[in-house]
């Protein structure tokens, strides 16, 4: 069965077939080498919150591949103005977007795209829900340092209540038979996140968590929503801020990564995001082949 | 020469849970009231028009305690006449309309605005006035005037009563007065920003979720108060079962307090949200499957008083957004007897007797209706005539309301109103 995809809109509807065969051609693609594998075809990259490396990355994937893109954000465009989400999707798809790259903040925003709009919807990230390519690209990282997936411990360390790469990373890793753990304050990490995904857990006790981990993944977090949940600073860096010494109570062999963007002395010390064991910058490499695979199956190029 | 004031509905099976009927008899309405109730055939020969409802249930009209019917101020949604129209189609006679108008229903004039027979109503009207000011939450207002003008009721809907005084002094105010206050319960201080129940669900979608604590807290505190003011506290659309447990233990206590249900929240639950329907999107949210069969549990055993709609219309442009931004809210008039005949007669063997209660004579008693929910003699002519095994399937673009915004378009039911008749006048026919 050839793994086909129309559009990408959760981890959730991906087959594990499909999960293989991007990764696989992830690993062939090669961003220092531009293709012309997406000739004539044009990406709308519709951006309702900032981001860096997430459109970048699917700017230069789409580049790379020969491909034409164009950035829509609400500022100086009629989303501005109050149009709706599916009247901006009609738009661009009638002025000859090929596929729809969106970052949202509603989750769920995707699937009204999809709904209402034919053209394939690539989700860049919607609210707490989903993202995604990030989740393929950490797969893909994670792989170049482990021989599988399966019987690793992963440890997601963090904001997991609003992080929709801790959710699609959860849910891919699950579905591979790896042990997800989520660890952070009660606040962010609520009994509710281990019914995600079977052989998702939680373990509020950062240092338990870390015992045996292969993998750890810190996460952003956002000093106004410490706040929000009336968690104090001093007490989050304490428990949960990655250090050198906590490092070491993971495996030696044991990866870090960070989705980005990284608050250094926040939810890690420099130290560790700049260490050996650090795979941050393997990760945002790792983006845009990712994203040369996701494009290239998407307009059934996949097969190449 | 027939009478054209008289309506002999022969043939049917009478169901009137006031009087203890659940057998055929014939119907004479006369003059907007009804004449008769006796043994088939034994009302031949009063020179009245003849309905013939062989194989129908013949029940007293029925009332929804709590509908938006959108005017004055939101026709766009719906008007009092596209809404009763609605209504008469689903067999309600009369509707309970709750005050969140623009302006909101705070005063003598907008109640008999509402009431007057300009709006060119279908079905009886009866509004329910706002408890405060402009439903802000700081004054009370004129109950008695509110009451003078026609409201049966008193509420804050879709903006609780959090304020403990104020909820004191209403519940003691409308109590002397007789009529109940309504509360939508939700602690909205644990809510802002939710837009479905709180579960596994909403996690796994990314959405924030309201937890139940924040209607149990509310509707405790009010049986609370209720019973220090021996006033009548009402809860709309009850959805959680720790609300509907405070309930129970409160009715064996002898406070004062009923509770309504809606079809949506026996049928569906908070799975059903899909990916991110915006017709599944309401307030209170369909819950977890506990709830549900909790509330079943409670119809069953009759800790629930009364099925009511919570009709909710909205536009298109209100619905096809993005989820957390959708406006909260269903339509509900014309799947209310289906869903209960499938969901709760089908399914869960409630008798059809109870489900005509549920839908009549109780919510005429709630809000003192006298002359409703009843075929007693003298009675206002409001009947709903309804075969309960007709097989049907609701296609929402046929739907009499403005609005479109249900969840059950394309749903097969078993039972479909075939008439409804309001102080003797057919003002819907199959």
């Amino acid at each position: 069965m050839k793994p086909q995809l129309h559009s990408l809109l959760g981890v959730e509807q991906l087959t594990i077939g499909q999960i293989e065969a991007i990764l696989a051609l992830a690993r062939r693609m090669d961003p220092s080498r531009p293709s012309q594998l997406l000739h004539g075809k044009r990406v709308a990259l519709l951006f309702y919150e900032s981001s860096t490396r997430t459109r970048t990355s699917f700017e230069f994937a789409a580049k790379t591949l020969g491909a034409t893109t164009t950035l829509v954000t609400p500022v100086s465009s009629s989303i501005e103005k109050g149009e709706s989400l599916i009247d901006t999707g009609w738009t661009v798809a009638a002025l000859g977007a090929d596929a729809i790259v969106m970052r949202h903040a509603n989750s769920g925003a995707v699937y009204l795209l999809a709904r209402y709009v034919r053209v394939p919807i690539i989700n860049a990230g919607d609210g707490m829900h989903q993202h995604p390519s990030q989740a393929l690209l950490d797969a893909l990282t994670i792989t170049e340092h482990k021989k599988k997936l399966k019987g690793l411990r992963v440890v997601i360390v963090g904001d997991v209540y609003h992080s929709r790469v801790a959710r699609s990373n959860a849910d891919l890793l699950s579905r591979f038979g790896a042990d997800v753990v989520f660890s952070g304050p009660p606040d962010f990490v609520p009994e509710i996140a281990t019914t995600l995904a079977p052989g998702v857990t939680a373990c509020h006790d950062l240092n338990v968590a870390l015992q045996g981990a292969d993998v750890v993944m810190a996460l952003r977090v956002q000093r106004e929503r410490l706040a929000g949940k009336d968690i104090r600073l001093e007490d989050y860096i304490a428990n949960y801020q990655i250090t050198p010494q906590r490092m070491r109570l993971a495996k030696p062999d044991a990866i870090l990564m960070h989705p980005g963007p990284v608050i250094r002395g926040m939810e890690l010390t420099s130290e560790v995001a700049d260490g050996p064991q650090s795979c941050i910058h393997e990760q945002v490499r790792n983006g845009v082949k990712t994203r040369m695979a996701i494009l290239a199956m998407l307009f059934g190029r996949g097969a190449a | 020469m027939k009478d054209m004031d008289s309506l002999l509905i022969v043939r049917g099976h009478v169901v009137d849970p006031a009087n203890s009927l659940d057998q055929e008899m014939d119907v004479l309405l006369r003059d907007g009231r009804v004449a008769a109730v006796a043994a088939p055939g034994a009302l031949r020969g009063q020179g009245a028009r003849s309905f013939n409802a062989k194989g129908c249930i013949v029940a007293p009209g029925f009332i929804d305690l709590h509908v938006h019917l959108r005017e004055p101020g939101q026709p766009h949604k719906e008007t009092i006449a596209t809404g009763t129209a609605a209504a008469a189609a689903g067999g309600f006679t009369t509707v309970c309309t709750m005050p969140n108008t623009v302006p909101v229903n705070d005063s003598p004039a907008i109640t008999r605005w509402m009431k007057s027979a300009e709006r060119g109503a279908l079905v009886n009207v009866f509004p329910i006035a706002a408890a405060t000011v402009g439903s802000l939450g700081e004054k009370l207002t004129n109950f008695a005037a509110l009451k003078r003008a026609g409201a049966v009721a008193v509420s804050d809907d879709g903006k609780p009563i959090l304020d403990d005084r104020l909820m004191l002094n209403a519940l003691r105010v409308a109590a002397r007065l007789k009529i109940p206050v309504v509360q939508h319960a939700e602690d909205t201080r644990m809510t802002e920003g939710c837009s479905m129940n709180l579960g596994p669900t909403s996690f796994r979608l990314g959405l924030h979720g309201m937890p139940n604590a924040a209607e149990a807290s509310v509707v405790e505190r009010d049986i609370a108060l209720a019973r220090a003011t021996k006033g009548h506290i009402h809860v709309a659309h009850l959805s959680t079962r720790e609300a509907l447990e405070a309930v129970r233990a409160a009715k064996k206590a002898g406070v004062r307090v009923t509770a309504e249900v809606t079809p949506h929240h026996f049928t569906l639950v908070d799975k059903n949200v899909g990916e991110y329907n915006t017709h599944f999107k309401m307030n209170p949210p369909l819950r977890s499957s506990a709830d549900r069969e909790a509330l079943i549990a409670g119809i069953l055993d009759g800790t629930i008083d009364a099925i009511a709609t919570d009709h909710a219309p909205h536009a298109f442009h209100e619905k096809q957004v993005e989820f957390e931004r959708a406006a909260f809210g269903i339509t509900g008039l014309e799947t209310a007897l289906p869903l209960a005949i499938t969901v709760l007669h089908q399914h869960f063997q409630l008798p059809l007797l109870r489900i005509v209660e549920l839908l009549s004579s109780n919510p005429a008693k709630i809000f003192g209706l006298t002359g409703r929910g009843t075929l007693a003699k003298g009675a206002h002519a409001d009947v709903t005539i309804f075969d309960p095994k007709k097989k049907w399937t609701f296609d929402a673009s046929q739907s009499r309301s403005k609005s479109k915004n249900t969840p059950f378009d394309g749903w097969t039911f078993s039972g479909k109103v075939v008439s409804t008749i309001v102080g003797g006048n057919v003002v819907h026919q199959e």
